[in-house]
């Protein structure tokens, strides 16, 4: 813990370097999304073809999305078993920036499904989980600002965020017997979905490029997010220190 | 006033107890017991639990405009928001009625394995729900004109899915009573949690009243069923971090 | 009966005790003060099995607390500051469960027992919540020595209590603590405190800041604590 305090004292090298990393990706999958990858050749209107462009950054937000509630799940394990702060503090910060992604799913799925499936709201199994799983996710951080006691807080999470990501494939599954009208982009195989669009090479490679940036951008942004929580966990310390010396 | 105490010190047993032999069991059935016992006295859940459920047949009649040609689509939802939000209640009030006097320390202090309190809370909540659906049950035929030879596999989809969401909400329950807006975080964090339960059971209802062969619902019957499975497993396993300090 | 090895418990952050050892011989009885926020309910509720310590071990017996704590809770009754009794229930009602919980045998016995050496046989049939402070908490220490435990910790058992209720619980407990039960109690009545047990230990900033026979100390002496 001491060594972990003096080495926050400390400029950041890590932290940066992951930043900078993470910003060349997301500005080179930027190009390649809206530059150059070729349009969507069978869909019809110039709209379709250009709103296509969103699942780019839609599928690696989505990806993400759910593998961090996967992260706050595997944490919550950790922390069950190892009681530290350490596991606490990776559950919740993945959770924060699962949630940004997951909204981030809802807003692109939103402007893409307008022009393509002329609504702006279906509800499909991958929309409907995906909603499902943000209004989860939305109750965990409310059950944690809803509970004083930092070590019931945690075990409290945990408890849910494991209990939560397990239901999320029955929830998958319950909800895709219905009528699925959610194109299968990246498993083409079962595409009867209305709106899919075959994917070429560098289309696909575009695709690929995203979602390795958006992990990547994951990476940092759950760094620094943890680099918060153990200073806040710090700073809290040290008041009780002073407190009740 | 209280005269020889040491009397009941027997010096030759220190401790009388049973050998224990079912004693889990008998334990489950005590925990589940004095609920029921102290509910029949008072009945205030129980008779809140029914009125609110019959308020929500009647809400839902005004907002639908429910008449005998549409009752089918409309009727299996009906009934199980009715009963999801009337076990709501009964699962809200389940832990809070053991905190009030601090009984839940007073269970924790008992020699019983942790799980055998979730058990016992378990089946009381079961039985709760399932005494104000054995009345919602007929009115449910009546007001939507319904055969009567229905009831019986209705009934098994009932305590199915009684079974489901009770297993959960119990687990939660117990989280609650020790959060701040505690009646507000339960139906945030559960009813994500048990969708599957709610779409089965819809499901199977109609099933039921549109008289489908059983090869057309089977599955959601499976869903229903792993579902129920899979969660007291879970919730079995967790309760022992709710409870503990 | 009860030793009490480095005991640490800290919630998150915040360390409530430091480095805690002592023991606590058959038969003793034991008064526990200290402030509010002291540390007092928490060092009983670690030995009462209901919560882990951070660091250090509690034993029972030869037996860790955390090791056998399903076991371990047969041997122990508490009286809290809560009353652990259900307000719908009976007396009897409320005994009765917790005698299955207990596996106790002859429930209905003992039961009766029980109820007479508190007082509130006649009443057994009443809710609890038509009855009076003093006669929950007079069914609170039923409930706690129904199965008969080698070890008894009382918790603040005079909280909230009148005068007459009061001095009835004082003669109660003196009862209760005969010479083959351990009593640990705390109070924040130091009279009281010091007329009952025959040791007392002061809990001061998560340290135990006195341990002396009550002959050693005063009243005027354990108060300069309070007053800091």
């Amino acid at each position: 813990m001491s060594a972990g305090t003096a080495r926050s004292a400390q400029r950041d090298t890590l932290g940066l370097v992951l930043t900078v990393i993470s910003g060349l990706m997301m500005i080179t999958g930027l190009y390649l999304a809206l530059v150059f990858a070729p349009p969507a050749m069978n869909l019809q209107t110039a709209v379709e073809r250009f709103t296509q462009r969103v699942l780019y950054f839609h599928v690696g937000a989505a990806w993400v999305g759910f593998f961090a509630f996967f992260i706050t799940f595997a944490a919550g394990i950790g922390y069950l078993w190892r009681r530290s702060f350490f596991w606490d503090n990776l559950a919740n910060a993945s959770v924060e920036i699962g949630l940004t992604f997951m909204t981030m799913v809802l807003v692109t799925g939103s402007i893409w499904a307008k022009p393509t499936w002329n609504t702006w709201w279906t509800w499909s199994p991958r929309l409907t989980i995906s909603a499902i799983g943000w209004l989860m996710y939305i109750g965990y951080l409310m059950l944690r600002s809803a509970i004083d006691n930092p070590a019931r807080r945690a075990r409290f999470a945990a408890v849910y965020g494991i209990v939560a990501f397990i239901s999320v494939p029955i929830n998958f599954m319950a909800i895709r017997w219905w009528r699925d009208i959610h194109p299968a982009v990246v498993a083409s195989s079962s595409s009867e979905g209305t709106g899919g669009f075959d994917m070429s090479p560098n289309m696909t490679m575009t695709l690929m490029f995203c979602i390795a940036a958006f992990t990547v951008f994951y990476g940092t942004l759950l760094y620094h997010r943890m680099r918060l929580g153990k200073t806040q966990h710090e700073v809290e310390t040290l008041k009780q220190e002073v407190l009740y010396r | 006033m209280p005269q020889n105490l040491s009397s009941s010190i027997s010096s030759d047993s220190v401790i009388a107890h049973r050998p224990p032999q079912f004693s889990y069991l008998r334990k489950v059935g005590a925990i589940a017991g004095k609920d029921i016992a102290a509910e029949l006295r008072t009945k205030e859940m129980m008779s809140a639990m029914f009125v609110f459920s019959l308020l929500v047949i009647f809400i839902f009649n005004f907002a639908f405009d429910l008449r005998t040609d549409n009752a089918n689509t409309l009727a299996p939802g009906v009934l199980w928001v009715a009963i999801a939000f009337a076990g709501m209640l009964g699962l809200g009030r389940s832990f809070i009625t053991e905190r009030d006097r601090g009984s839940l320390e007073g269970l924790l202090l008992a020699p019983v394995d942790r799980s055998a309190i979730y058990f016992g809370k378990f089946l009381g909540n079961v039985l709760f729900i399932s005494v104000v659906e054995v009345v919602i049950l007929p009115l449910f035929i009546v007001f939507f004109n319904q055969p009567l030879d229905i009831i019986v596999p209705l009934s098994g989809v009932v305590v199915l899915g009684t079974i489901g969401f009770a297993g959960v909400g119990t687990l939660f329950s117990a989280m609650v009573i020790h959060t701040r807006a505690r009646d507000v975080l339960l139906p945030i964090m559960l009813f994500p949690v048990v969708v599957p339960v709610l779409l089965s059971a819809v499901r199977l209802t109609a099933g039921i009243l549109d008289k489908l062969p059983f090869e057309d619902v089977q599955n959601w019957l499976g869903l229903l069923v792993a579902f129920d499975l899979i969660f007291l497993a879970v919730s079995y396993m967790m309760f022992e971090y709710v409870v503990e300090e | 009966m009860i030793k009490v090895r480095n005991l640490v418990k800290a919630f998150g952050t915040r360390v409530v005790l430091r480095n805690i050892s002592f023991d606590i011989a058959p038969g003793e009885f034991i008064t526990l003060l200290g402030v509010n926020g002291a540390g007092k309910t928490t060092l009983m509720s670690m030995v009462a099995t209901l919560s882990k310590p951070t660091a250090g071990t509690i034993f029972i017996g030869d037996m860790d607390t955390r090791e056998h704590a399903a076991y371990i809770r047969r041997y122990i009754g508490l009286v809290s500051h809560k009353t652990l009794l259900y307000d719908d229930l009976s007396g009897e009602q409320n005994l009765r469960f917790y005698a299955r919980m207990y596996d106790v045998q002859n429930p209905s016995e003992r039961i009766e027992k029980v109820l007479r050496e508190v007082g509130l046989w006649g009443r057994q049939k009443d809710p609890v919540r038509t009855y009076s402070r003093g006669m929950q908490q007079r069914l609170a220490i039923a409930r706690a020595i129904l199965h008969n435990p080698p070890i008894l910790l009382l918790d603040e058992p005079d909280t909230g209590l009148d005068q007459g209720a009061t001095s009835m619980l004082g003669e109660l407990l003196a009862a209760v603590g005969t010479a083959e039960r351990t009593v640990l109690m705390t109070t924040h009545n130091l009279e009281r405190g010091l007329s009952l047990g025959q040791r007392v230990l002061m809990l001061s900033d998560g340290k135990i800041a006195v341990d002396a026979p009550r002959d050693e100390v005063s009243v005027a002496e354990l108060s300069r604590f309070y007053r800091q």
